[in-house]
């Protein structure tokens, strides 16, 4: 087999000084597929952004088929017959299908005007070269998230991508959709096309590729043939240290009901309803999961349980009190904690320090406060403590966020939001893209806070953790609860992906179990 | 020492005093080259920029009486802008602060000592209210408070000139003007032969307390917190809109009790009959002091030594008063300028990044 790419010691260091590749070595052959795996912040992504010519490397070289090339900008790694599947589309929504695959190398008619015909045409010729079922007049906005990846794919198809990237391409996909981009990514091997499969799943890994590759902490620990390393071997690799991969979990003890969900429907400016009639509990002692697809109304439903949204009918008491109309503020004078998915917009303000954004629910409280002045020193002395107690890896706790990873940040918040001895925990994606450890860590927590009583809604895009944690599950369709699962640990990723995909519901009365006097 | 200094300091604290200080030089030399261009007598003039404010006693104060109205200036726009609100009311808050001053001075009468103060309260209350109104009009219809300031400056500017020419002008003073304020409303002057006057007093004094304000206390928290990320503050549960309120209302204080200040210590009467030009100074003052109550009367008195440099310059020489007005479009451009020198930052980064292995 031929080597396509080799990148060389590469060495990259962003402008606030995180040093994200240290002198990694790379190498990939012609129809292999390729992992990359490596806890998030390893530098798996910032890698392949340099082979696309998103970043350009500190130090280095990428020798491509044998001759060293500089890329310094995607157009011209394009050219060159590689292409990138991001983890978040870059299509543009309003435009069709056909449009979109098309964008940068538009076929055209005399005048310069848009062939659309053609556009059209060579869209459907190329769908169907790869047996890619789309239809190219389809608008992309109305577009599954798995079509849409579909359309990502072939898109960089149509601009010649012998090499394709896939930057966590399963993260968005459910278990079905997932299975079906398997085939396609065989189905591209065999057509002689190269694939890097960036991940941390593991089953997935092994599941379909030839090679893996494992990077930590921004570099490279080896390169290994799949089929002759195990999942443990990998994770060990991964980390650096043993995983348990079992959750210490107790079975839960749930007592009686902390949070009541009544009839809360939530219609949006164009009378779309995005919460159609939720009805459920949140009883002390459990973690509730919620599951869906994204964009079934789970979003919408942290929303109107913090108290960012207004329901536009039903009710929510939380311990007996109704809190239609409370600001955030009396919410979270109830007791609620909240876990926001999007750390860095609701999250932190990343140019204030780690001290600063820990204080940000706590300033007012007369602890720490003499008359209208803030307690400077006892704050520091808190705030110095939290970072020890939630490991937060940082010289100092005057540290601006912004400077810190992905999972220390994401410490950072559930340090604030674990520390007032909550009632309710709103955990909203909690681990979302940061590393195994501080994945760990934070699902410990939860599981502690949960033995002492309190009542955690757990909302998570990765199956894994959802099941895993959740001691009783609600899947969202639609707006609408679909399932409503007592003990999640009886059941499988296939049966809770036919309730997410909207092909099986419960009955009335099935769903009706989820609400508790 | 100094290294010592410098070791603690972070790479972008190092980066940021070196990238000041190579704007402002980037800035002189560009001034100097200019007036190499079109001075007979460049040296002569340089000599007069640079060493004008400190020849004579009297240009020394003219300094600092220059530097009280823009460090208050500085300090309402650094407590606005700190909210991330564009509020450029300062103007009219000015404008308006000094004719209520002046208003206050000539009807109310009230003993020496007090009578300033009442007067330098009441200014600052109608400072506050109208830079308060783009912030109501924001957080009620969402108009953008940049927009809605600066034309209410012209209607603070225009009702000021009203109230003033219709009410209280002085027939006899040969120029429009009011009528003369009673001694007992003036600030005193301090030093003999300037005009440095009590107004140094009370800006320090807001100095320290709006330091302490920002720094120190819950409601300067909430405030740096709502201007660094707004939904991160709403999230948190705090008040944003109150923090907005009271964050434009104490910018407008600050600029109404600088309006006071400058009518009641620098003139005997009110002598404005257009906008004075303080208010966008403020803007340059809170950019160049980064917005910290602290280092705004450093940038205060730089701008203003710049000034008096300028003034001297051009009644002495053959350069006009203009070209300081370059001068400090090339500082504020340089220093608004986040890229500039970002390569020799990146060099910084990566030596220090790799110096730990």
């Amino acid at each position: 087999m031929q080597e396509i790419v080799r990148m060389v010691d590469i060495l990259k260091v962003y402008p606030n000084g995180i040093v994200a590749n240290q002198k990694v070595n790379f190498s990939i052959v012609e129809g292999e597929i390729h992992a990359l795996v490596g806890e998030n912040g390893a530098g798996k992504s910032t890698l392949m952004k340099i082979l696309f010519g998103i970043e350009q490397p500190t130090e280095g070289s990428i020798v491509l088929n044998g001759q060293e090339v500089k890329f310094s900008n995607p157009q011209e790694a394009i050219k060159h017959g590689i292409g990138m599947v991001h983890q978040h589309f870059m299509l543009v929504p309003s435009l069709t299908v056909a449009e979109n695959i098309v964008l940068g190398d538009e076929p055209k008619k005399a005048g310069g005007l848009l062939d659309i015909q053609k556009a059209i045409a060579d869209t459907a010729e190329i769908a169907k070269r790869y047996h890619f079922d789309i239809d190219p007049k389809a608008k992309v906005e109305d577009c599954s998230v798995g079509t849409k990846q579909k359309i990502e794919i072939l898109k960089a198809l149509f601009h010649g991508a012998k090499v394709l990237i896939l930057d966590e391409p399963t993260a968005v996909l459910t278990p079905q959709e997932t299975s079906e981009l398997f085939k396609e990514l065989m189905l591209l091997k065999d057509k002689g096309h190269t694939i890097v499969f960036i991940s941390h799943k593991l089953n997935e890994v092994k599941e379909i590729t030839d090679r893996i590759t494992i990077m930590r902490a921004g570099k490279d620990v080896g390169t290994y043939d799949t089929d002759k390393v195990s999942k443990e071997d990998i994770s060990n690799l991964m980390v650096g240290r043993e995983i348990v991969w079992d959750l210490d979990k107790s079975k839960a003890e749930p007592r009686d009901v902390a949070v009541q969900v009544e009839n809360v429907t939530l219609v949006n400016e164009h009378k779309r309803k995005l919460l159609d009639d939720v009805n459920f509990s949140i009883r002390k002692g459990e973690i509730l999961g919620v599951v869906g697809v994204e964009g079934n109304g789970q979003r919408e439903l942290v929303d109107v349980l913090t108290g960012l949204q207004q329901a536009s009918l039903g009710t929510i008491t939380i311990n007996g009190e109704n809190i239609q109309r409370y600001s955030i503020r009396k919410i979270r004078d109830l007791g609620l904690s909240h876990i926001p998915e999007d750390r860095m917009t609701l999250g932190v303000a990343e140019y204030a320090s780690i001290e600063e954004n820990l204080l940000s629910i706590y300033f007012d409280k007369p602890e720490f406060l003499n008359g209208p002045f803030m307690k400077l020193k006892q704050i520091n002395a808190w705030a110095k403590e939290k970072v020890v107690d939630y490991r937060v890896k940082t010289g100092s706790e005057k540290t601006p966020v912004k400077m810190l990873s992905g999972g220390n940040i994401q410490k950072v918040v559930v340090a604030r939001e674990f520390s007032n001895n909550p009632k309710v925990i709103i955990a909203d994606q909690p681990t979302r893209g940061i590393d195994v450890g501080a994945a760990q860590f934070i699902h410990k927590k939860l599981i502690e806070l949960r033995d002492k009583g309190c009542a955690v809604l757990l909302v998570s895009a990765d199956l894994t953790e959802v099941m895993d944690l959740s001691d009783s599950l609600v899947v969202f369709y639609n707006g609408r609860i679909v399932g409503y699962f007592e003990d999640a640990s009886l059941l499988s990723e296939t049966e809770l992906g036919l309730y997410m995909l909207g092909l099986k519901a419960q009955s009335e009365a099935e769903i009706r179990r989820c609400v508790y006097a | 020492m100094l290294k010592q200094w410098l070791k603690k300091q972070s790479v972008d604290s190092k980066f940021e005093t070196l990238r000041f200080s190579v704007a402002i030089i980037i800035a002189l030399l560009v001034a100097f080259g200019l007036i190499l261009l079109v001075s007979k007598e460049p040296f002569e003039a340089l000599r007069h920029l640079f060493l004008g404010p400190i020849s004579k006693f009297r240009k020394i104060g003219n300094v600092v009486e220059t530097a009280i109205p823009l460090t208050f200036l500085g300090l309402s726009v650094s407590v606005m802008f700190s909210a991330n609100q564009f509020n450029m009311g300062s103007s009219g808050a000015l404008f308006m602060g000094g004719t209520v001053a002046a208003i206050v001075g000539l009807t109310l009468p009230l003993p020496t000592g007090i009578h300033p103060l009442v007067a330098l309260l009441f200014a600052g209350v109608v400072g506050g209210i109208i830079t308060s109104i783009p912030a109501i009009i924001k957080l009620k219809w969402n108009a953008s408070e940049l927009v809605s300031s600066l034309m209410l400056n012209f209607v603070a500017l225009n009702l000021g000139l009203y109230l003033i020419m219709n009410h209280f002008r002085d027939p006899d003073a040969g120029t429009l003007a009011s009528f003369k304020f009673p001694a007992t409303a003036l600030l005193p002057t301090l030093v003999k032969g300037t005009r440095i006057h009590f107004g140094i007093f009370i800006v320090i004094l807001m100095v320290i307390v709006i330091w302490l304000f920002l720094a120190k206390t819950k409601w300067g928290y909430a405030l740096r917190m709502t201007g660094m990320n707004m939904n991160f503050a709403k999230y948190s549960g705090i008040s944003t809109a109150a923090v907005i309120l009271y964050s434009q209302f104490i910018g407008g204080f600050l600029a109404g009790m600088a309006g006071a200040v400058e009518v009641l210590g620098m003139y005997d009467r009110f002598r404005w009959q257009m906008m004075p030009t303080y208010a966008f100074d403020g803007v340059i003052v809170a950019v160049l002091g980064k917005r910290n109550p602290i280092f705004v009367p450093v940038a205060a008195i730089l701008l203003a030594y710049i000034r008096v440099g300028a003034d001297t310059m051009s009644v002495n020489s053959d350069v006009s008063y203009e070209m300081i007005s370059i001068i400090q479009g090339f500082i504020i451009i340089m220093i608004a300028a986040n890229a500039f020198l970002k390569h020799y930052r990146q060099k910084m980064v990566v030596k220090e990044a790799t110096s730990h292995d």
